[in-house]
This record gives C-alpha cells, structure tokens and sequence, in this order.
C-alpha cells in the first residue's frame, strides 16, 4: 500500500524530472527510488559508472541495493552484486525488510549476488598481480544472467586487502574502462575521505556521475541528505536533498517548486464560522488555498482548525486532521464543550485523525508519513495543528524546506490546507517572528488571534492579516467560544476605542441606559408641548369665544343704537305730527316736509 | 576443509611427484623416518588466467621452489580460470595469480607472480633450508 503511494508520488517526480531535462541526450537507467529520478534527470548514466560516496551508515549500501533490485523488478534489468563487506545472506536478509525476496528473485536470474570476501591475512602478496580473478567472477556472472547492471559495494575494501596500491589503483581504471565497455550500468559505492570525496580518490576514475550521501545530526535531529557533485552531459539538482531511510527504502521528495503550476481553483469552502465567511467576502476560504491561523496559546486555532474540519464533513467531504499536541480522544471531547461533535464524523470515516509527535522522527519522516496517510485518506482538507511544532523536530529551515515541500503537494492535490502556528506574544503585541520566517509568505489566507488584555480580563480578537485575492474585511472581530459554538461579534467601537468582553458589554449598557434616558425625555418633553398644546388652544377656544360674545354684544348694541334711533324719528314724527294737526296722515309727507322745513 | 584434488571438474592438473632431487636425498638418508617420507604432504594450488607472463612466470617461480624446497612431497594443481570461470567465485579468488595451500592446514592464500622468493616462503610456512 504505502510503496504504491510512494511509487505515485515518484512518478510525479519523475514526470518533474522529464520536464527537468527535456533534451534527453544521454540515456539514463531509472533507479526507481523517489525523487532521485527526478533531480538526476531520469536516473544514472546508462552504460557508465555512477560514483556513491559517503560516510559510514549514510545508506549507500541500500541506494546501491535498491537501485539493482527495482532495476531488476521495475525495469526488466537482471543485475549482479558484488558486496566486499557483507555476506549473500546479510544481504538478503537486509532487503527482505524492503518487501524484496532476493532468494527468489537470484532463482529467476534475475540477480546474481557475490560476496567478495576479502581478509588481509590470508593474502600474502609476493610480486606483482593483477585483477583478472575479480574480472573473470564479475564477466561470468554478467554473461550468467544477461546482467545489465552491477553494483560494487565497497570496492575499496581491496585497498585494505591486496598490496601495492599503486598496482591496484591501475587495475581499478581497467575495471571501469572494462564495465564501459560492457555496457552496464554500474554503482560503485566508496567512503568518504578527508577533504576528498573517496578515500582512495575513486573518483578521478568515475567521472561520469558523483553522488555525494551525507548523515549529519543537528539539533539532536539526524537527517541523512544526497547531493549530486557531478553529472555529465545532464542538467541536474545541485541542493542537498534531504532523503528519508525508511520502510521503502530510500525515499528523496525533492523541492518540485522549481515553478509552481498548480491549478487555482476559483471554488469557495466554507470556514465553519458563519461570520467569518462573511468576513472573507461572505464565502470562506478559496479551495486548495493554504490557511494559517496564527496566534498565543489558548486563543482558540485548535478550536476554529476543528471548526473547518466539521464544515468540510459537513458538506460530505473528507477531512484530515494532524494533531501534533493533542489526541483524537481529547480533540473531540473538548471540542464537544463548545457544542460541536465530532464523534458522528469520525464513525462515518469523513473525518481521520493521524496523531503523532514531531521530535519522534525526522523531518523527513514526518513528510513521508504525511504524504502517505494523505494520499491514503484523499481528504479535501487537511489541518495541520501546530505546525510550529515541526520547529522542534529540526532546524528552521530544514522545517522550511520540509512545509513549501508539503504546501507544494497539497496545492498540487488542489487540498485546503489548514494549518495552526503558535506564536508568542510578547508585551501584548503580536511578535509572530517564528512564522513569519517558515511559511507566511507561502499561505494565501493569513489569520491572526490576539489576546487582548484589558480590565483584568482577557478576551480574543480576530483578524484577518491578508487573504489573496479577495476583498477581505479589515475589522476586527471578538471571538467567543460558546456553548454553541464559536461566535464572532462586533468589537464595540466608541469614542476613540474598540472594546471587546466585559468592557464592551459595560459600554454597551452603558450606551443602552443613555438611550433609555435619552428617549424617556423625549416623551416628557412631547406630552409637555402637548399639555402646552392643548392649554394654548383651550386659550385660543376661550379667546374665540369672547371675541364672538364681543362681536355678539357688537350686534346687540348696533340693534338697540337703530331701535333708539328708530324710537327717536318715530317721536320726533309724532311731535311733528302733533305740530301740524291739520296736515293729512302721511308719514313720507311729514318726512319731507321735515326736511323742507329744515 | 581440505579440498580433494578435482579431476572431475576438468581441471588442467598438473602433479609433480616422486624424482626427488638430491637435497631431498640427503635428508631422508639422515632422517629415515619422518613426515617427510609422506607423499604429497603439501597440496598446492595455482590459478591463473590464461597463458599471461605473470602466470608463467609464477609456475616457472613455483616449479622451482617446490623442485627445490618440497620435492617429492607436493602435489601442485594449476587452474585456468579463463576455463573454470565459475571457480573464481566459488574459490574466492580476486587477484591472479593467486597460489593457495590447501595441506597443510590452515590455508594460506599468496597472490602475486611469486618472484619474491622469501615472501612466498614465508607464506607457505616453508623453512628454508641453510645446508644441503
């Protein structure tokens, strides 16, 4: 299972390394080992000698082995061993942990393993010699099988062995212009020496490819790496790689960030947190995007990490959870405190959690074991809880190497990548000085929690640092983790200060009594101006009347002036009449004679 | 351990016994009885590569010093391996030419033309002799 994993993943670097040397001049012959394949441009030189070299324990012997045994199963080339230190048996028993059955496969013809024994007591050298014994063994065996590759492993042994080194070094050049001329494919492993490269300085006579393994323990942390010192007529990887010794054999996953060229995808995930969405355009994160959560302890990553992993079950897809602090059984059950249950997940096999220490083994290790369970599980999202931690499992920029490595896979496996990063705070500010340097310029979406820390209290604040290509909000947010989850509110923004817990809620009282108050006098006022109203027209009602009783005795008093005035002229007639008794009856006639009397 | 001599296996064998020279003589008239008497006390083993000058010019040197220092006890076999090329891995040989003793044990192993008169004698654990 996990060798066809590694074996997917060694054919996209193979693919990577196709792209590496397009003008395929030289022939190679694959190893079949991850990622060497793919920095070597398709493998060693076929039909020359490859030089390995490198201290004791830095797995010569099994890059050798490996390369003759996949060469023989993998690639249909028989191949011959000739091992100067350990015997057949060691040998077979060694590669039987790879999975490889070496008794079965020399029955085939497939391989042909020679012990060389060499011990320098029994040799008593008297005159001069030659090789022909060791050319003869080599050639029979060759022709036995039809051989097309041959590993030496540890050739130099004969330098402790026979006398003369002069004679033997002569003889050397004669095997490998032999091997050439053989046409096969040959390994030749050596130890490192003293300011050289071999020992016995092997390699001025393999000139064609040099491939330097080196074993260095920093930081308590041992991490075997390879180099290519040399490859002629082939561009090649000149870094140190990295490379992992582990249950298939030799794994070597290259940087393959050479030139990014991953799909982006324009999809959009949901964050678990319905106002965070909302804060990331009001739909969450970009799938395939890299998140980081930054913050101090307890601030809440784990809880927004388990969060996404519910929302992403949620929606039907598969999540995959590392957690490098906690376990499974302890994950869920606090996560159960603020109402989310993850238990239902795990039963139904959406969500796995692969928990492991990260100073149990190397960087490498853990890559490996990561790309496996991931490739594995095929999640849509994967989170990665703390991903500081892997600071403690090797330097920092081995551990930055190690974490473009993996960005890098995932991106290209178009999965959600969402990881946690502890960092100090220091005097209350943010420091993030561990993260800043390992990845943040590598994730899209840059979260920061801070604790805040006012009137004797401490509450949580959220925001978003950058979030590539979207319109992100810039505000922060207050984090509660309730008992239904967590919440973002609204920070309270007042006169020159945003306020979160208990200071917000004071101000928010605060601010609600001043609008009780305020609006209470209001009313007061509008009854009053209403009484006021209500007076003023009684007034006005009150004033009317008068005015109409003044305008009533205005009329009363005009009737009574024209009565008096009638009364006047009708006794004024009469007096008249009773002047002139004589006259006839006639009002009109007494009028005018009024007037013309006057 | 002793490997018994391997006619069966077609190898070009070359045995020198008997006509003992006259040191060899002198000796046995001095010291009637003794392991000396034995025939083919000493078994020993040359291989080589086809007719190179090196090869030659070892079983000219062995001839000579069996002829002179173990005649009449030896028993000398010459593989070719130019013939016999399965023996180098089976025998463990490396280097040509490469003499081996297989009697008296423990075998020794000397490689080389065997030029070095003193160096092969010392390997093969002969005491050379000072009278005669």
């Amino acid at each position: 299972m996990s060798s066809a994993n590694t074996r997917r993943i060694g054919n996209q670097a193979i693919n990577l390394g196709a792209r590496l040397d397009r003008r395929r001049v030289l022939e190679k012959a694959p190893t079949g080992i991850v990622g060497l394949d793919a920095i070597t441009g398709g493998g060693f030189p076929k039909g020359r000698p490859t030089l390995i070299c490198g201290g004791a324990g830095s797995g010569k012997t099994l890059l050798g082995m490996l390369f003759l045994v996949r060469g023989a199963v993998q690639y249909g080339e028989p191949g011959v061993y000739v091992s100067f230190e350990e015997t057949a048996q060691e040998l077979t028993q060694n590669v039987a942990s790879l999975g490889y059955d070496l008794n079965k496969l020399t029955a085939q013809k497939k391989i042909i393993l020679d012990h060389v024994v060499v011990e320098r007591l029994e040799l008593q050298p008297a005159g001069e010699y030659d090789l022909e014994g060791l050319f003869i063994r080599l050639g029979n065996a060759i022709d036995a099988i039809g051989a097309k590759r041959v590993v030496l492993d540890t050739l130099e042994m004969l330098f402790s062995a026979l006398p003369n080194p002069t004679l033997l070094r002569a003889e050397l050049g004669r095997l490998f212009r032999w091997l050439k001329a053989k046409g096969v494919t040959a390994v030749v492993t050596a130890e490192r020496g003293d300011g050289r490269l071999t020992r016995q300085g092997l390699e001025e006579y393999v000139a064609d490819c040099v491939i330097v393994l080196d074993h260095r323990v920093a930081d308590q942390v041992s991490t075997h790496r390879l180099r290519i010192v040399k490859y002629r007529g082939t561009a090649h990887g000149t870094n140190e790689y990295p490379f992992l010794i582990g249950r298939d054999g030799l794994t070597l996953l290259p940087v393959t960030g050479i030139q990014p060229a991953y799909a982006a995808s324009t999809g959009r995930i949901s964050t678990g947190v319905e106002r965070l969405d909302a804060m990331l355009e009001g739909r969450g994160y970009y799938r395939g995007s890299t998140v980081l959560i930054s913050g101090s302890a307890g601030c809440g990553k784990t809880s927004l990490g388990a969060a996404f992993a519910e929302a992403t079950c949620r929606r039907g897809e598969r999540a995959l959870f590392f957690a490098m602090e906690e376990s499974e059984d302890q994950i869920v059950r606090n996560m159960r405190s603020i109402g989310m249950d993850l238990a239902p997940w795990v039963r139904k096999g959406r969500l796995r959690f692969h928990v492991s220490r990260p100073a149990l083994f190397g960087l490498e290790a853990h890559l490996m074991a990561m790309l496996d369970t991931v490739i594995a599980a095929r999640p849509s999202v994967v989170i990665l809880d703390p991903v500081t931690n892997f600071l403690s499992a090797g330097t920092k920029g081995d551990a930055s190497a190690m974490l473009v490595r993996l960005i890098d896979f995932l991106k290209e496996q178009q999965i959600t990548a969402f990881f946690t990063d502890l960092s100090p705070e220091q005097d209350g500010e943010y420091s993030g000085r561990q993260s800043e340097s390992v990845i943040t310029s590598m994730v899209d979406t840059w979260i920061l929690l801070r604790n805040l820390e006012t009137n004797g209290e401490r509450t949580r604040g959220l925001y978003i640092i950058k979030s590539r290509g979207m319109a992100h909000s810039n505000q922060i947010r207050e984090m509660l983790l309730t008992d239904s989850g967590i919440q973002l509110v609204d920070v309270y923004v007042g006169v020159g200060a945003a306020l979160t817990g208990s200071a917000r809620v004071i101000a928010e009282a605060r601010e609600r009594a001043e609008e009780v108050v305020r609006a209470r006098s209001v009313t007061q006022k509008r009854s009053e101006i209403k009484r006021n109203r209500a007076a003023l027209e009684a007034q006005i009602a009150a004033l009317r009347a008068e005015v109409r009783a003044q305008e009533d005795a205005l009329t009363d008093v005009g009737a009574v002036q024209a009565g008096l005035e009638q009364a006047g002229r009708d006794e004024r007639a009469g007096i008249g009449l009773m002047r002139i008794a004589a006259a006839p009856r006639n009002s009109n006639g007494g009028r005018g004679t009024g007037r013309n009397g006057k | 351990m002793t490997k018994p001599a391997r006619p069966s296996r077609g190898v070009r064998r070359v045995t020198h016994r008997g006509r003992p020279g006259k040191a060899a003589q002198g000796a046995r008239a001095s010291r009637p009885q003794g392991p000396q008497v034995t025939p083919s006390r000493w078994h020993l083993r040359l291989y080589v590569a086809g007719s190179t000058p090196k090869s030659l010019a070892a079983l000219a040197n062995l001839t000579r010093l069996c002829e002179d220092h173990l005649a009449g006890q030896y028993e000398l076999e010459v593989v070719d391996l130019l013939e016999h090329p399965n023996l180098a891995r089976t025998d463990q040989i490396l280097a040509i030419p490469t003499l081996v003793r297989t009697l008296p044990e423990p075998i020794r192993k000397i490689i080389g033309d065997l030029s070095v008169l003193d160096r092969v004698l010392v390997g093969l654990g002969i005491t050379p002799r000072t009278t005669g």
